[in-house]
């Protein structure tokens, strides 16, 4: 029984314990969650700061984290991979965290891959879409079908009669919003099949708008987080294709080769120059509120921001970050020097 | 078993009940003993018998083909885990130069030559500058020391494929290697050292810190809980509908998932009580809910098995019910209740899916020290190390695997044998 009291002593303790904290904490993008806790990792080995601690719950569930107030207890950095939304600031606002400081810290590439010894392929963003999605046009181009495709030559006869085998990222994931954004919206929105229901009726139409949905027949197979597994089950299904984040890409060049997107093969130099277009920027957000109260919190971002970090030779590079180009680097630089707050009419432009 | 067969057996057991055991042991050794019971028995085999038999060969085979497909995957699964492990039990370290200058304590690259730089491990390299401001005596001085290698060096002097070492510094290795300038030791760092970004800087110590901070803690809290609640229920509780009720949920509760206690445990410890995200107390209360159900069911379970003659003989001698059941039940069931205790702990030990949903699933090099810093356990580790796309997390991924695996051997041997050594007989 005096253990019990103990326990909720202790536990009566702990919710006083939260008001002061030693320790920079961080949430959000697991894309962006390696270079993020490498650098937290160089903070705390060359600094006297403890080492912050790096959580990984995708760009979503970190923004609600981050969004839910200035407290102790939310986190005081978080990282997107994708830019954070009107809706995700107004949050924001309304539960105090007013000001924000938005950098970037440089881009991530998905790479469409294959086994090494296939032969290259080299896919339009279109022909992509028409293997993936659920509803594609039919012949005359007037309608809507169910995605009948199951080999690339159907598509285009230009290409292989190879079976379409599609390894990608499952719904939760960052790189799977990513891929549907760059690849499956940005092409459907500009194709009136899908717009015209859309404009029919608004309501019940609402998913032609921009069209996302990916085909469930077992072409396009959902492979977990991990994206290891999707580059083992590549090197011995040598027909299908995988979807993954430039950095895996990089350190299996070994046993897998990159498919070319319109021609262009995803490089440091392609996605810096936008030829190659599957290509994001990747942030983070620094709540300004908690810069007094916890240490570190301006070294952290420095050191992130460094040239050591995310200079086209930086240490961020070498574990797969493709760098920024340099006057972008500085222009953020300055930001941060500056702690340039993020306005609502930050999203009225189009990124 | 149909009505014939219960018929055959009645008809035996109303022959001779002896020779009726002997047939059936017969049966199981699949043997012919050359005895007078077996040829008497040879005798008078009806067809309906010899079915039986055959029935009962191919039962016996069906449980030794599950036995040995089950085995076959133990093996693999050791033979595999194993094999990948054992390349971590070792690292690499090269032989080369320091300069302690300067220069090297503003910018610890510049301590080793330039053709060493990607040879070297950074994370080791980057605790240079903080050695040199405690050993200042060191300045202007150059030693040749062994340093610990960059990962990819290590991977490709244990000839795996996809190494990933540049060329230039292939060249390098290779040279050094001919110089005997290259050696490999026992990997001490994977037990020094917390997580680290760089593989070969990368242990496993803050996360067994964490996983013995939040067992503690779940030990603390689900044993005592759980066992006060087990005698309640079994010796002072009357059997009402509202006892049968508690029961039957608290069955329930242990074939629960367990993301669904982590759900209940980021509501009640993290949003209610404001316990600090990620840690040790936030993972063990967690786990501590997830754990109560099976030490109830195994303690009740314990104390059932204490015969009721010991009860009665207490209140013969005019103890009363707490005496009964403390000093006399509670004393007998100990046994029980502790391997239930110690294998519901070690579920917990290997339990991942609350923790994600608590935050302790997250980069946290330094080993917590109390219970409300943050903090990660060792399956959460093993989890991060398989995400990881450089090679050097592969082995490490296995070892903490095996590693794991060792402690929960051991928690379960622990188990077998407090059961064995107190194993009453009444």
């Amino acid at each position: 029984m005096k253990r019990i009291i103990l326990a909720t002593a202790t536990l009566l303790i702990a919710a006083h314990a939260v008001e002061a904290r030693e320790q920079i904490k961080i949430v959000g993008s697991s894309t962006v969650y390696p270079f993020s806790s490498y650098t937290a990792e160089a903070l705390g080995s060359t600094t006297k700061f403890k080492t912050p601690v790096v959580e990984s719950t995708g760009s979503g569930g970190g923004m609600k984290l981050f969004c839910a107030g200035n407290g102790m207890d939310t986190p005081d950095i978080t990282n997107a991979s994708r830019r954070m939304k009107a809706k995700e600031f107004k949050k924001c606002q309304k539960n105090g965290v007013k000001y924000i400081t938005e950098m970037v810290v440089g881009y991530d590439g998905i790479a469409i891959a294959q086994a090494k010894s296939t032969a290259a392929l080299d896919l339009t963003r279109e022909e992509m879409m028409l293997a993936v999605a659920a509803e594609v046009p039919s012949k005359d181009g007037k309608s809507l079908v169910a995605n009948p495709y199951h080999y690339w030559n159907e598509i285009n006869a230009k290409l292989p009669h190879r079976k379409i085998t599609i390894y990608g990222p499952p719904a939760s994931s960052g790189t799977r919003d990513a891929f549907e954004d760059m690849i499956l919206k940005h092409i459907t929105k500009h194709m009136d099949v899908y717009t015209d229901l859309y404009k029919a009726d608004k309501v019940k139409n609402k998913q032609y708008k921009k069209f996302h949905k990916i085909r469930q027949d077992g072409v396009y197979v959902p492979s977990g987080e991990n994206d290891n597994l999707i580059v083992q089950k590549l090197a011995k299904d040598t027909q299908a294709l995988g979807i993954f984040g430039y950095s895996y890409l990089a350190e299996n060049s070994d046993s897998i080769a990159a498919a070319t997107i319109e021609g262009i093969a995803p490089a440091p130099e392609t996605v810096q120059n936008g030829s190659y277009k599957l290509s994001r920027s990747l942030y983070f957000y620094i709540k300004q509120s908690h810069i007094n109260n916890v240490p570190g919190m301006l070294e952290y971002a420095n050191l992130f921001m460094s040239e050591q970090m995310i200079g086209d030779e930086g240490e961020c590079a070498d574990i797969g970050l493709i760098p920024l180009p340099e006057e972008m680097r500085a222009n953020y630089r300055s930001n941060l020097k500056e702690l340039t707050r993020m306005t609502p009419s930050a999203f009225d432009k189009k990124h | 078993m149909n009505k014939s067969a219960e018929a055959d057996i009645a008809i035996h057991t109303n022959n001779d009940a002896k020779m009726d055991t002997t047939t059936m042991a017969n049966d199981l050794n699949n043997n012919e003993a050359g005895n007078t019971t077996a040829s008497f028995m040879n005798e008078h085999k009806s067809p309906r018998q010899r079915k039986r038999e055959r029935a009962n060969a191919r039962f016996h085979f069906y449980g030794f083909a599950a036995i040995a497909l089950a085995l076959a995957f133990l093996v693999f699964f050791f033979v595999d885990i194993i094999g990948k492990a054992l390349p971590a039990f070792d690292e690499t370290e090269v032989l080369a130069t320091i300069h302690y200058s300067e220069a090297a304590s503003k910018n610890y690259n510049k301590a080793i030559d330039k053709k060493m730089r990607g040879v070297v491990s950074r994370a080791w390299l980057r605790n240079l500058p903080a050695y040199m401001k405690a050993h200042p005596e060191l300045m202007g001085s150059s030693v040749e020391l062994w340093m610990l290698a960059d990962s990819r060096v290590d991977q490709y002097i244990k000839q795996h494929d996809g190494h990933g070492l540049k060329s230039k510094h292939k060249h390098t290795v290779d040279a050094m290697l001919k110089d005997g300038k290259i050696r490999t030791v026992f990997n001490t760092t994977l037990f020094t050292n917390g997580d680290s970004k760089l593989p070969e800087y990368a242990g496993i110590l803050a996360a067994s810190v964490g996983t013995v901070f939040t067992l503690l803690i779940t030990m603390l809290v689900a044993v005592p809980i759980g066992v006060m609640t087990a005698i309640y229920l079994e010796e002072f509780a009357d059997d009402n509908r509202f006892t049968r009720l508690v029961e039957v949920n608290i069955n329930n509760l242990a074939a629960i998932p367990s993301i669904l206690y982590g759900l209940l445990g980021l509501a009640i410890f993290i949003s209610f009580f404001g316990v600090p995200r990620s840690s040790a107390l936030a993972g063990g209360l967690t786990l501590a809910l997830m754990t109560l159900p099976v030490i109830i069911i195994t303690t009740r379970a314990a104390l059932r098995a204490v015969p009721e003659s010991i009860r009665e003989a207490a209140y013969g001698l005019g103890a009363s019910n707490l005496q009964t059941a403390w000093h006399h039940v509670l004393p007998l069931a100990m046994p029980g209740i502790l391997t239930g205790s110690i294998i519901g702990l070690a579920q917990a030990m290997g339990e991942t899916a609350p923790l994600i949903i608590v935050g302790m699933m997250a980069y946290i090099p330094e080993a917590p020290t109390t219970i409300l810093d943050a903090t990660t356990v060792l399956p959460a580790q093993i989890y991060t190390w398989s995400t990881e796309s450089m090679r050097g997390y592969g082995e490490r991924t296995a070892a903490g695997i095996l590693v794991l695996l060792a402690v929960l051997l051991s928690l379960n041997a622990l188990a077998v044998k407090l059961r064995n050594r107190a194993q009453q007989s009444w």
